[in-house]
């Protein structure tokens, strides 16, 4: 075992993540599935519940203190996560469900308004479910051409393709910043620049980058970027697209209703400005307030020590994986281009059993295709493990992960 | 959970029951779970009647759960009676496997018998007059 990292005082978060002091089957909790959701700071619980239970009422319109006292609450939020992105103002942060909901509000909004049959779009074969069906059902529908950035041996992104995939009839651009399976970091500038020099917009699936590195979607000048609030420390139910201004302002809604609008005859609509106009009904605004509370704690941790732990967390995992006889790797191996998760197979076990038997020891890791099947089919893999971290892990979980692997082969005799 | 993988368990993964195909069986059907990749063939040649299970053997491949809970069911289904069989429910295969599993792995238990029945749903759809 490793000494703690310095690059974040892990031993003190981990003092704010009630949940990780449980105990799962007589043995304590080491939960590595961050990737999929996060734990909860008590600061995000307690925004929860301060927001539920002092001067609740519904955002916008309301007249009264509480109502008022809300809509600015909410409004703070929208800073707060403006200024986490890098994102001009608070009109380019737009609140949905999650990174899902902010990939099918462009497919369908942008997508279906902007692109018309004959048209290309270029996605990559690592992407997640969220942002490949989308635009495989828009392009069924519109007879638009799917094309896919293939993979190195390596998992990175071939973009010695890129230039024959960038004729002039693609029109989007989209992938995973960060993939949710290889755990390749794509650096998005260079894409985005290629992609821009043949007039096609770019979409960012930022769902496992955003909680894990510093984002600055200005720097990257991406026209769109996704992510989910779960997995950064916040609440579910509540995530963020961000578009510019020209684009959004060009878009027409995607879901019509209250709020959204801006005047409403018998026989006529006028839609609400940005970023309101894509926020029909009422939003999830505890969740978003909660979610500002995720990204000031984020913010106060720094975002480039946030990246240089789980650097130093996934390069020790890799380490000390690759000691495992029958262990396989799959992705990068290189830690400076791989994300805080881990995926890999082990010889003989199918990761259903491997994850099983990791749950006794207490062990929380994920098993299957993690909703990206088309990569899987081309890694020839049906189903895969996956460890992944974040600021609350420790080196000593990577040890513990390392015995109870030993221990499973022990079990099933591999 | 702590009994799941034991001997029993592991025997049938490792020595599975009835492993293998028919050559002219009356019944070949498969099923595979696509969320991780369990896949399972099941073979029934049937009494001349037509009224029970004369020989039997499956093929395929994935988790342990999933192919030691067919290799069980072979055990249990080899020359019962197909109303018998048709009777047969998650219950049973739990009962089979003798641990508990995690609603998860409840659907890898359950493939064989799910392959099973609706191998010979099909034969007697097929063959009623």
């Amino acid at each position: 075992m490793k000494d703690t990292i310095r690059s974040l005082d892990v031993a003190r978060i981990r003092q704010d993540f009630p949940a990780l002091n449980e105990r799962v089957h007589g043995r304590p909790l080491v939960f590595l599935d961050s990737a999929a959701s996060s734990q909860k700071p008590i600061q995000v619980l307690s925004a929860l519940d301060q927001a539920y239970r002092t001067s609740y009422a519904n955002v916008h319109r309301g007249v009264y203190y509480n109502s008022e006292r809300t809509t600015d609450l909410y409004d703070q939020a929208r800073e707060k996560i403006t200024r986490f992105i890098g994102a001009p103002a608070p009109e380019n942060v737009v609140f949905v469900r999650n990174a899902t909901e902010a990939l099918n509000l462009v497919a369908y909004s942008y997508g279906r308004h902007f692109l018309q049959a004959g048209d290309e779009i270029v996605l990559t074969e690592l992407e997640h479910h969220a942002n490949f069906v989308p635009w495989q059902v828009l392009a069924r529908e519109r007879g638009i051409r799917l094309k896919f950035i293939p993979l190195t041996p390596q998992g990175t992104l071939d973009l010695a393709r890129l230039d024959e995939l960038l004729t002039p009839r693609v029109k989007l651009v989209t992938f995973a910043h960060v993939s949710n399976v290889l755990g390749t970091i794509t650096d998005p500038r260079p894409v985005i620049e290629r992609a821009h020099a043949v007039g096609a917009k770019v979409v960012v699936d930022g769902c496992q980058a955003a909680p894990h590195m510093p984002v600055d979607v200005q720097a990257l000048d991406c026209d769109f970027y996704a992510l989910s609030g779960h997995k950064m420390l916040g609440p579910t139910g509540i995530g963020v697209l961000y578009g510019k201004t020209d684009v959004l302002e060009a878009m027409p809604p995607f879901m019509t209703g209250g709020d959204m609008i801006s005047s409403v005859t018998f026989d006529s609509v006028t839609w609400n400005e940005i970023p309101v106009k894509f926020e029909a009904g009422t939003p999830a605004f505890v969740e978003a307030i909660a979610l500002g509370a995720a990204v000031d704690y984020l913010a106060a941790l720094g975002m480039d020590a946030v990246r240089a732990h789980e650097r130093e967390v996934v390069a020790y995992a890799i380490e000390r994986l690759t000691e495992v006889p029958g262990a396989t790797i799959i992705g990068p191996t290189d830690p400076d281009i791989r994300g805080g998760a881990l995926t890999f197979t082990i010889k003989d076990i199918h990761p259903h059993d491997l994850g099983t038997l990791l749950d006794r020891e207490g062990v929380a890791i994920r098993a299957g295709h993690h909703c990206a099947q088309p990569l899987h089919v081309r890694l020839g893999l049906p189903a895969t493990a996956r460890a992944s971290f974040y600021i609350y892990t420790e080196l000593r979980e990577i040890d513990a992960l390392i015995e109870a692997i030993y221990k499973a082969k022990h079990t099933l005799r591999k | 959970m702590e009994d799941l993988y034991r001997e029993n368990l592991l025997d049938h993964y490792e020595n599975p029951r009835h492993h293998g195909t028919l050559e002219h069986a009356d019944i070949s059907h498969e099923e595979s779970n696509p969320l991780c990749g369990d896949r399972i063939r099941i073979d029934v040649k049937l009494s001349e009647d037509g009224s029970r299970i004369a020989e039997i053997a499956f093929s395929g491949d994935g988790c342990i759960i999933s192919q030691a809970s067919a290799s069980m069911l072979m055990d249990e289904v080899d020359c019962k009676p197909i109303g018998e069989v048709q009777k047969l429910e998650r219950q049973d295969v739990l009962d089979m496997v003798g641990a508990p599993l995690t609603a998860a792995r409840v659907k890898c238990a359950m493939l064989g018998l799910k392959v099973l029945k609706a191998g010979l749903y099909q034969y007697l759809v097929d063959h009623q007059k």
